[in-house]
């Protein structure tokens, strides 16, 4: 709930974030500020943010993020784990990017390792997860946006798609949320029997339902009045501020990792990069609709062109053997062995490896000393860099419309804090 | 002084023509040009990659911690430019004793939360940083978790067998 205070209680209110030398000394007879603490579990923040807001009547004089709330030492615990249980850790990062964080990892790792390579069909098979995550994470976002500003029924229109994308990612990986579905060296398992009956139904059925999300919203005079021409700010601040993503994108500028440092074999693959001028939260919205049909075409193109073949590198000392060579092979056992005991050695170097998540660009920084345990593993992940840029959408603007900019950002706080 | 490796990325050269001597070192590994820079250099150099080489983009600042060689830290940039499409990492040696370097938060405000953090997990302070406090862990915390020599499971708490 929000909590309401007085500029002169507000000091005991924000003491963990010692706001006390920012705040401005109210002067007898003018309009007094207040001070707003929403969060940490206010129910339109997504997750545990606090912001402390200083309001004059209704409008945002300061904003002031508190995060650190979920932060879980993912960095320091990667360094304790072998390079491949690193994995299940990349995909508590995010809860809506995890194989994007799984599959940044792996190909970090691989650059690393140097000479292995990754079939075509384990590299698509990862497009295509990696785009199925992009829907789900575009989904929810759409959900809750739409909550937020009041429109609630696209909700549950989001919701019953994203079941299903959660029922294709439990067939291929045993798991609906934390797959570590990409590993390095390939996939954890072989696509499961019958997957192209399950993608290509959901995926033939899903343009007509992204159309059905735009009417539900552009048909709504509340969505149009409440997105458009709000949460404008000028796209140098954005950059300068470490902005990435769709917010980038509805801004005019045409970047996407995707296309402009391909990874996984992206480059075989045709789409376009949606973009809009107008930068404020509906063209947000507009780019991210794009990004689903986009990212529905290249479903469809992996779905009907997926080659055949391996879905593991052949590098026995990096990925575990089959069950029956290890019945009858004494080299594959002897791998098995060192690989679940030991764990494979990486050369030593580092590497920065981007990618396109949802959200923008998530980049992990791994350092290796040689040995079978990462030496360093930063995580540069979007919403980090997003929200750092949240002062400059709410200065200045109604406390009415920071809900809409806020959510505009589409950030995780999983993914801030890590 | 410029390695060899280094002499076919374009800013590289640019910085060495600009200011001598800033480059200590570097190499480019995996595709990836790494620049060692003098420390007193680190904000000159990244206003000049900013403002006149068109790296707009901070993309993070994150720190190594090479215990027990001396200097232990090793504070790295990394850097992309849009209209280029390229990456660069610049990175500056900080000694345990000093443990400090100056923030470039004036040439991009994105180093602003990435100093924090590093100052809030390894303890390397910034000068002229407009607002250094730790950002992810409680402002009661005592040590910097990402530190070779601090436990994985923290000091205030031990586990034993029973």
């Amino acid at each position: 709930m929000r909590e309401l205070t007085t500029h002169t209680d507000s000091i005991a209110a924000t003491d963990a974030v010692d706001l006390e030398h920012r705040l401005v000394e109210t002067v007898p007879g003018t309009t007094r500020r207040m001070t707003l603490n929403m969060g940490p579990q206010h129910p339109s923040t997504p997750g545990v943010l606090r912001i402390v807001l200083e309001l004059d009547g209704e409008t945002i004089l300061s904003a002031f993020p508190d995060i650190g709330f979920l932060h879980t030492g993912i960095e320091k615990e990667c360094e304790v784990k072998t390079w491949q249980q690193a994995v299940t850790l990349t995909d508590r990062v995010d809860y809506l990017a995890n194989l994007s964080n799984n599959l940044v990892y792996a190909l970090a790792v691989e650059k690393l390792i140097g000479d292995i390579e990754i079939p075509p069909k384990a590299q698509w098979t990862r497009v295509m997860m990696a785009e199925l995550q992009r829907l789900n994470s575009h989904l929810v976002w759409l959900g809750t946006h739409a909550l937020d500003i009041g429109a609630m029924s696209v909700f549950f229109y989001c919701f019953r798609e994203r079941e299903d994308i959660l029922r294709i990612f439990e067939m291929f990986s045993g798991q609906r949320m934390m797959t570590s579905y990409i590993r390095i060296g390939g996939l954890a398992l072989e696509p499961p029997r019958g997957w192209q009956q399950v993608v290509g139904k959901f995926i033939n059925a899903f343009p007509s339902k992204v159309d059905e999300y735009e009417e539900l919203l552009d048909s709504n005079p509340i969505w149009m009045r409440r997105t458009q021409g709000v949460g404008i700010t000028p796209l140098e601040d954005l950059l300068d501020l470490g902005v990435t993503g769709p917010m980038i994108r509805a801004a005019g500028v045409k970047w996407d990792i995707r296309k402009d440092e391909p990874y996984s074999s992206y480059d075989q693959f045709d789409f376009d990069i949606p973009t809009r001028t107008e930068n404020d939260v509906y063209a947000r919205y507009r780019v991210r609709l794009g990004e689903m049909r986009q990212s529905a075409r290249i479903i469809k193109q992996a779905l009907e062109g997926m080659p055949e073949g391996a879905w593991q590198a052949d590098a026995p000392k990096i990925v575990l053997p089959e069950r029956e060579k290890m019945k009858t092979q004494m080299e594959a056992l002897i791998y098995h062995f060192k690989i679940v005991t030991e764990g494979f050695r990486v050369t030593a170097g580092e590497v920065y490896q981007a990618v396109e998540s949802p959200r923008g660009e998530i980049a992990y920084y791994v350092v290796s000393n040689g040995t079978s345990r990462p030496y360093r593993v930063f995580m540069r992940t979007p919403s980090f860099g997003n929200l750092q840029a949240l002062p400059a959408l709410l200065e200045g603007r109604l406390l009415a419309d920071s809900i809409a900019s806020l959510g505009s950002m589409d950030f995780v706080l999983g993914d801030t804090d890590r | 002084m410029l390695p060899d490796v280094l002499k076919e990325t374009a800013a590289a050269v640019d910085i060495d023509s600009r200011f001598p001597e800033a480059i200590t070192g570097g190499h480019t590994e995996r595709g990836e040009p790494t620049l060692f820079i003098a420390p007193a250099f680190i904000v000159e150099v990244c206003r000049f990659l900013k403002t006149e080489q068109r790296f707009v983009r901070l993309s993070s600042v994150t720190a190594v911690d090479w215990l027990p060689s001396e200097p232990r830290f090793e504070v790295a940039y990394n850097l992309h430019s849009l209209d280029r499409n390229e990456r660069l990492r610049l990175k500056c040696w900080v000694s345990e004793a000093e443990c400090e370097i100056d923030s470039v938060t004036g040439v991009w405000r994105a180093a602003n939360w990435y100093e924090r953090e590093v100052f809030d997990m390894f303890g390397i302070r910034f000068r002229n940083h407009p607002d250094l406090r730790r950002i992810l862990m409680p402002t009661d915390w005592e040590g910097h978790p990402l530190r070779k020599d601090y436990p994985v499971h923290g000091y205030k708490y031990t586990y034993q067998n029973e």
